[in-house]
């Protein structure tokens, strides 16, 4: 019992990750923009919510009606600004200029908020449990947080299967050449794809700021995870990267099950069988966005 | 009435001048042709027209407005509309959702998914497919019905024939009459002459990134056309 428990919270744990790895892998599909401040947006949303729970005396997960729209503006005017000038120039621009904001939003945390670490309290769901029989429960809390992933995977797999957003993205992701030809302007779908993923990434940063405690600098980890969810489960591959996530989440839970110290490590091991022994991830389908 | 007026155009691609001083104009519901061998600058020249290759402002005007560098889609919503060369399908896209792409802009007029399909009856037959699952030449009415679901007023076809066979190159210019026929204006890069001449009111041959030669077919002989190709 104790171990199916353990792969129990592993695969709910694996929703957090997906959520994580979602936007990181539209920006890429759609772009080819590997954005390496991805997790510091992620902490950054969990700081701002911070801010809205002090101020507004909010429950964190009404933060979220704030925070997620916020994050989506930035994403909008990031793009827009500073990333659109980058593109068309190969891979490295685009990391170098990523890898500089991920230590500009470190350290702007760092001087805003200390070092201290936060957590998010909403108020009793985060401990309260659904007891399933036979010994085994499950929070409602992990619970939450797999079926939001879930909704929102199917949610954007709906947007990019069927709507003209969508097909703009995958038309972009294909040939932005010829993309821009057939009248799609790039640089604002570029803008409107940050904004998703820097939304998505947010609600992400404010589950994960109730499920545990963060600091200035836990961004990093999460892109880390997010990562190897992403190439688990296969570049270019929605569902791929829920599997991936809850993959990284089984391995997880296992190995610090079997020694406190295991836990990342074990995820890590995992995630270099698959780039050993499939390179291109268990579900990646090439070139294709939506599946 | 001159729909498009090129003046002096040069085109660059970094270092590598492409274009020299193409002057031309094209009437509306006209058909003008270019032709010239490889490497002349033809698909530089569309492309530079469809807003991928960056102009001077004064270099291109459309219905009576200077659009040189314009982005390719404030082009697309002027009426400015590219065939490419290669025909540049999107392989993620299923034959409608290509065609769908063509409409993203929203410009009206007479083309329709339905009109489309009644133009080329195989791309509804295969609406679900991969748009890269067609032969070649069903991928070509591909692009060309994609082109016109933007309802174009000047639709810039660049090399229709490239890789087909000539029954089925045949075929596409006949459905290019009907597009004539909604009364958009064609400009029709070519390397196979003489489908060309049959079907242009004009012909401007390119050399080296510059007009060699401009005249009606009527009036052109093999000579004057083999001369203006390759030089004399």
């Amino acid at each position: 019992m104790a171990w199916l428990d353990t792969i129990v919270q592993g695969i709910l744990l694996g929703g957090l990750y997906a959520l994580f790895a979602t936007g990181l892998s539209l920006i890429f599909g759609v772009m080819r923009l590997v954005n390496l401040a991805h997790g510091d947006f992620s902490i950054l949303a969990a700081f701002i919510a911070v801010v809205a729970v002090q101020v507004l005396d909010l429950n964190p997960l009404l933060a979220l009606i704030l925070v997620v729209p916020v994050m989506a503006v930035l994403g909008y005017g990031l793009q827009r600004l500073v990333l659109n000038r980058l593109l068309g120039r190969g891979i490295l621009p685009a990391v170098l200029v990523t890898f500089g904001l991920s230590i500009v939003i470190q350290n702007g945390l760092l001087e805003t908020f200390s070092a201290d670490s936060r957590r998010l309290n909403p108020g009793g769901i985060e401990t309260a449990s659904l007891p399933l029989g036979g010994g085994l429960a499950v929070g409602w809390f992990p619970l939450l947080t797999f079926a939001v992933a879930v909704l929102l995977l199917v949610g954007l797999q709906l947007l990019i299967g069927r709507t003209a957003l969508g097909r703009a993205f995958r038309a972009a992701s294909d040939d932005g050449g010829t993309a821009a030809l057939m009248g799609i302007d790039n640089g604002r779908l570029y803008g409107l794809a940050m904004a998703l993923s820097l939304a998505i990434v947010a609600v992400a940063g404010i589950f994960l700021g109730i499920r545990t405690t963060f600091t200035f600098s836990s961004g990093p980890d999460r892109l880390l995870f997010a990562f190897e969810a992403v190439i688990i489960g296969g570049l270019g591959s929605l569902w791929g990267t829920l599997v991936g996530g809850v993959i990284l989440g089984v391995a997880q839970t296992t190995g610090a099950r079997l020694s406190p110290g295991w836990g990342v490590l074990a995820g890590h091991l995992v995630f270099l069988a698959v780039l050993l022994l499939r390179p291109a991830g268990l579900f990646s389908k090439p070139r294709r966005l939506d599946s | 009435m001159t729909l498009l007026g090129v003046h002096a155009l040069s085109a660059f691609y970094g270092d590598f001048q492409a274009l020299f001083g193409i002057s031309l104009e094209v009437a509306e519901g006209e058909t003008v042709a270019v032709i010239g061998a490889n490497g002349a600058g033809k698909s530089t020249f569309l492309r530079a027209l469809a807003g991928a290759v960056p102009v001077p402002r004064d270099a291109v005007v459309f219905d009576g407005r200077p659009v040189g560098g314009h982005p390719a889609h404030a082009l697309v919503d002027l009426g400015i509309v590219l065939v490419p060369e290669g025909r540049k399908i999107f392989p993620s896209l299923s034959v409608e959702e290509n065609l769908l792409v063509g409409a993203y802009r929203g410009r009206r007029g007479p083309w329709t998914l339905d009109r489309v399909y009644r133009l080329f009856p195989v791309l509804g037959e295969r609406r679900t497919q991969p748009g890269t699952n067609l032969s070649g030449g069903e991928q070509q009415m591909l692009a060309i019905g994609r082109g016109l679901m933007a309802n174009p007023r000047l639709l810039l076809v660049d090399e229709i024939s490239l890789g087909l066979a000539p029954l089925v190159v045949q075929h596409l210019y006949r459905t290019l009459e009907a597009v004539k026929a909604e009364g958009t204006t064609l400009l029709v890069v070519e390397q196979d002459v003489s489908r060309v001449l049959a079907v242009a009111q004009r012909v401007y041959c390119f050399r080296k990134g510059s007009v060699s030669l401009h005249d009606v077919p009527a009036r052109l002989t093999r000579e004057q056309i083999a001369a203006a190709y390759f030089g004399a």
